[in-house]
């Protein structure tokens, strides 16, 4: 596409170079002969890939000219490309700009999807093209190979079923069916049931991981949940649907939901209100999950398929295409009930927070006001009622699990822990240990902490002494921690 | 509820030290309960109306024995409590220094001890907390309104604030009345030569009752409460009736507000139902009767719709279960007029106390 825009407006080859990092390095100068649709070589060049085997480039390079109007094009560009970003977490992405600003989109990690497996079409998503044209090129000579060898998921045993079913010999020359037989063939390949669903391996989807990974990168939000539905397949064409949703942080709040849509970890950025995705997203009721549509949250929709159900030609908007609907909204509903949980539990936080802050305040004068009518010169000691204590200030996270200050719990029945990453960016790994004797038991276990999230945990049991562990999630990222120890004595 | 020990109940006196001493005792308890790891906690009679109940052997609403515990372990009551702690602690100190307050000082000193109160009725509202928890009345804690009441007679006291101790005065000696204030509502009698006391709802009549030498022509000690009788005020009049064994009789306009202001003097309010040191139950209500309207021909108005929804629910309240009362409030309804305690001023200025006081005083026995 970009390729066939570039020569309708400037009419300059694309350069294509190449190599998968053996000895040779390949280079093509094309254009497209419309009218054939064929490619036509105007050179073709092959370099020594000169250097030792382990330093060899390896790479694709490709050089179009187009001609537009950039500054209209420039936020759909430039959002192109964030989205891109987005789904490919392990891609460093440089782009300088006609004004000749340079964009920059790093990778975050350094793996990558397994590569998708090639499969042969499944027999429910073939049409009288696809058949005629396998039917031109295969080597078999009946019908019981045919099946075997062009078609995903058929064996002998389904072939030899799928033929006696639809009154096909299992010997007839394939090369011998007549158009209207082949028609039929089709739709007998239509309607039998026994063909086992499609595989989902020759699919790329990105993983929970890496999807959220990607969100991290780019939306910088304070909460994401990501979800990987399981494999389905329509009309013969394996699918997987990823979900994410973001929250917070550096989300924008709109009047509406925030819908990124991706098919194939292509962005979709037009035509956003035809698209089946954005309908699903509006027929959610987000109060059930305890969010309006104008607080700074977004959804992510990835579809990958083998053949992705666009509904116009210009390849930017999804049909409603009922099986794949049903697992976007199940993808949907998973990350939002994860949303819901961490809001309502963000809330929760929030009341303890107060809940204790109450307690501090309030108790000293308590004391102090009935020591004077009692006549006492001191108040007496409220830290047998209530203590909080600070055991981690400012805390710089290293490599290793450091200590904070411990806390004698000996006088307390109910015990919370507060922790609070501060750092802007960083992630840290904390967890909490109780001591009974002399040994140290593991509370809270390892949790890790994102960028301005907090974690707070009611400790159950009686241990004499408690303390927090905390270290950066990854080397030399270190986290800035907070942890406070609150005890009440009843 | 505390009765008072001896037969002097109501020395004002004793009270103080003895409410002084409770004071104490709370703030040691919750001392020691900090000290022991307990949140301290207070427990109290509730006062909801659903524990609000007439006893007809008090003659007054008394509170039911359901109990509402305030726990400083609970964070919704810690604020309530804490400011309750100081509530005490700032009249321990008032008792201490032999000084007083109104409920409106109370309401401004809580800011210079980092206590906030939102307004002065959440302050008020902790106040009868504290009156709750130790079973007596604010007076007694110097606390008092900032509402005036006036008293007139041949009554002797003595001071018991400070600067004014031992000194005398008579309550006759000017033409005004004496305000009922914290210094005389703890004042203690010495001597008068009344054999009644006289309670007016109007300003106006108290003031023609004294040009009029009602004190000297009926032996009786005048009373002004401006309207419903404030807690002081009652508090007074108890006090008269009860150290100086003086009958009482109340003078209030002839509708069912002006009967309740006597009625409020008999027996209390609701809202007093956790204090027992502010009735009268012997006092009794003297005019302007209903039937006062029918027999001494007195001008009058139409009941309006909200006088006769108030004698309806008279009607059915505890307190006016006396057939006296049925009978007026039967009379009100009927007449479905109402006249004030000045309507007799149509028969010339000194009709009331030439005519229908002597005979209404007479009439009931005085």
């Amino acid at each position: 596409m970009a390729i066939l825009y570039g020569q309708i407006t400037t009419n300059k080859p694309v350069t294509a170079i190449s190599s998968t990092g053996n000895s040779r390095i390949v280079e093509y100068r094309l254009m497209i002969d419309i009218e054939k649709n064929r490619p036509i070589v105007l050179d073709r060049r092959i370099h020594a890939n000169l250097r030792s085997r382990s330093r060899r480039w390896r790479g694709t390079v490709v050089e179009i000219h187009l001609r537009g109007s950039y500054p209209q094009a420039m936020p759909k560009v430039l959002e192109y490309l964030k989205q891109t970003a987005i789904v490919n977490p392990y891609a460093n992405i440089m782009f300088v700009d006609p004004r000749g600003r340079l964009y920059k989109f790093d990778r975050t990690v350094d793996r990558m999807p397994p590569p998708p497996r090639e499969i042969n079409p499944h027999p429910h998503g073939v049409d009288v093209e696809t058949i005629q044209r396998i039917i031109r090129s295969t080597a078999e000579r009946d019908m019981l190979g045919f099946m075997r060898r062009h078609f995903h998921r058929v064996g002998e045993k389904t072939a030899r079923d799928f033929l006696r079913r639809a009154g096909i010999p299992e010997d007839r020359d394939p090369k011998s069916l007549r158009p209207d037989e082949i028609v039929s063939l089709v739709e007998k390949m239509r309607e039998y049931d026994g063909f086992l669903p499609p595989e989902a391996d020759c699919l790329s989807p990105l993983g929970e991981d890496l999807l959220r990974a990607g969100v991290l990168k780019e939306l910088e939000p304070e909460f994401v949940a990501v979800h990987q539905r399981r494999p389905s397949a329509y009309s013969g064409h394996p699918f997987i649907v990823e979900v994410a949703i973001a929250y917070g942080g550096k989300v924008p709040a709109k009047d509406d939901v925030l819908l990124y849509r991706f098919a194939n970890k292509i962005p979709l950025v037009y035509d956003e209100s035809g698209d089946v995705c954005w309908r699903i997203v509006r027929s959610i009721n987000w109060r059930r999950y305890n969010v309006s549509p104008s607080m700074p949250f977004a959804v992510i929709i990835h579809v990958c398929s083998t053949k992705i159900p666009y509904k116009t030609l210009g390849k930017e908007i999804l049909a409603d295409q009922p099986e794949v609907s049903r697992e976007i909204i199940n993808g949907i509903r998973e990350v939002a009930r994860q949303l819901a949980r961490y809001i309502s539990r963000k809330e929760r936080v929030k009341r303890q927070v107060r809940r204790l802050t109450v307690f501090s305040r309030y108790l000293p004068k308590i004391a102090r006001f009935s020591a004077e009518l009692a006549g006492r010169e001191k108040p007496p000691d409220t830290n047998r009622l209530y203590q909080r204590r600070q055991v981690f200030s400012d805390f710089v996270t290293q490599n290793e699990y450091v200590d904070s200050e411990v806390f004698d719990s000996r006088l307390y029945n109910v015990v919370f822990v507060h922790i609070r990453n501060k750092h802007e960016e960083n992630a840290a790994v904390v967890r909490v240990l109780g001591r009974v004797g002399s040994r140290w038991e593991v509370l809270i276990p390892e949790s890790s902490l994102t960028s301005g999230s907090e974690i707070y945990e009611t400790l159950r049991g009686r241990y004499e002494a408690v303390k927090v562990q905390a270290k950066s999630l990854r080397p030399n990222m270190e986290s800035l921690i907070d942890a406070y120890v609150d005890g009440i004595s009843e | 509820m505390m009765d008072m020990p001896g037969g002097n109940e109501d020395a004002a006196v004793d009270m103080k030290s003895i409410v002084q001493k409770r004071l104490e005792e709370m703030g040691a308890k919750f001392c020691r309960e900090i000290e022991m790891g307990v949140f301290p906690a207070v427990t109290m009679k509730s006062r909801s109306t659903d524990n609000i109940f007439y006893s007809p052997k008090h003659r007054q609403y008394i509170l039911g024995d359901r109990t509402v515990t305030r726990s400083s372990r609970n964070i919704a009551h810690l604020r309530p409590f804490t400011q309750m702690v100081w509530t005490a602690f700032f009249v321990h100190e008032l008792l201490r220094q032999r000084k007083t307050s109104t409920l409106r000082d109370v309401y401004y000193s809580a800011q210079a001890y980092d206590i906030f109160f939102k307004d002065q009725s959440e302050s008020d509202n902790i106040i009868t907390d504290l009156e709750t928890a130790i079973e007596h009345p604010r007076e007694s804690f110097n606390v008092f309104p900032e509402e005036r009441s006036a008293v007139f007679g041949d009554l002797t006291i003595q001071y018991t604030v400070p600067g004014y101790e031992d000194r005398r005065m008579n309550l006759s000696s000017h033409p005004d009345g004496v305000m009922i204030g914290p210094a005389l509502t703890d004042a203690r009698f010495i001597e008068t030569s009344a054999d009644k006391v006289i309670v007016i709802e109007k300003g106006a009549m108290f003031t023609r009752f004294v040009e009029e030498r009602v004190y000297e022509r009926f032996n009786a000690i005048l009373i002004y409460t401006a309207g419903q009788a404030p807690r002081s005020t009652r508090y007074f009049i108890r006090r008269l009736n009860r150290e100086l064994g003086l009958p009482v009789y109340i003078f209030s306009d002839a509708d069912p507000w002006g009967m309740h202001i006597a009625m409020v003097i008999i027996s209390g309010s609701a809202n007093a139902a956790h204090l027992r040191q502010l009735t009268t139950p012997d006092a009794k209500w003297a005019g302007v009767w209903a039937s006062d309207i029918i027999d001494y021909k007195l001008p009058s108005e139409k009941l309006n719709e909200r006088d006769l929804k108030r004698l309806k629910e008279l009607r059915v309240d505890p307190r006016y279960e006396d057939s006296h009362w049925q009978e007026q409030i039967d009379i009100f309804m009927k007449i479905k007029k109402k006249c004030e305690l000045e309507a007799f001023s149509r028969y010339g200025l000194t009709h009331i106390v030439d005519k229908y006081l002597p005979e209404r005083l007479k009439e009931i026995g005085a």
